[in-house]
């Protein structure tokens, strides 16, 4: 048994169409950096060039987000689940620079 | 979509203003020979939206004109789309006082894949509705006919 990743619709077309993978990894960042491996499509969709996580994807490992764990270096055992979320936001226009 | 679903999103844009409504998109794709095609000509896989999972406008700072939702109403809407065995295949939001066409900030917060559908809102009347979707290399967020069918037909 490894980490579950679970992989929102948006981005399955870039994982063999698979709704969920399992990796073998001791934190999130290794856990992402196997699954972009295996799946590289994936990395530019998750990742910024100079490889850090794009500011529109949420990471939980189980009910947490990374953010208020150790982020990437959030350590995961056998049995956690890993889900990648995608931001969610729009807008009309903008009226003034606060909107921006 | 049903005509009914249509309704809703026309009904949650009116209730909304002066704010931005939003949620998500509860469907499957269609079978590989069914198409839809953009305004550009291009033909995409066709899908059907069989509910909707509304959801609160998160931008307290600025919700005339922006919206955003949290990563639990994501989380929640999958799960909402998982128990009825559909998918999220999108977000609808609402334009008040503006027209159905994706500003630069839809653009920049859009995700390939996903359909957008962007309801207008003037004078709190819900007007034009329309949809979009990115492009996988994001070059590209043309907008897709919107089929509504009679809710008594199924």
């Amino acid at each position: 048994m490894g980490v579950k990743v679970i992989i929102p619709t948006p981005l399955r077309v870039y994982a063999g169409k698979r709704d969920s993978t399992e990796v073998k990894a001791t934190t999130v960042g290794e856990a992402l950096g196997r699954l972009t491996t295996e799946f590289s499509d994936l990395r530019k969709h998750l990742f910024t060039e100079d490889g850090k996580l794009r500011s529109f994807v949420n990471v939980y490992v189980n009910d947490e987000d990374i953010r208020y764990l150790a982020k990437e270096n959030t350590p995961t055992k056998d049995g956690d689940t890993i889900s990648i979320v995608p931001s969610i936001a729009g807008g009309s226009h903008v009226c003034c620079s606060c909107c921006a | 979509m049903s005509a009914e679903i249509a309704q809703k999103i026309r009904e949650h844009g009116a209730q909304g203003y002066p704010n931005e409504c939003c949620g998500a998109l509860l469907g499957r794709d269609a079978d590989a020979t069914s198409t839809a095609t953009t305004g550009a000509g291009v033909s995409l896989p066709a899908r059907e939206i069989l509910a909707l999972f509304p959801l609160v406008n998160r931008r307290d700072d600025s919700p005339r004109n922006r919206f955003s939702v949290t990563a639990k109403d994501v989380r929640d809407s999958e799960k909402a789309a998982r128990e009825k065995g559909l998918d999220v295949v999108g977000w609808y939001h609402s334009h008040p006082d503006h027209p159905a066409r994706p500003s630069q900030y839809d653009r920049e917060h859009a995700w390939p894949w996903y359909s957008y559908i962007i309801v207008s809102v003037a004078n709190g009347k819900p007007q034009e509705m329309t949809s979009w979707r990115l492009s996988d290399d994001r070059s590209d967020y043309a907008c897709e006919e919107i089929a509504i069918r009679d809710s008594a037909s199924r």
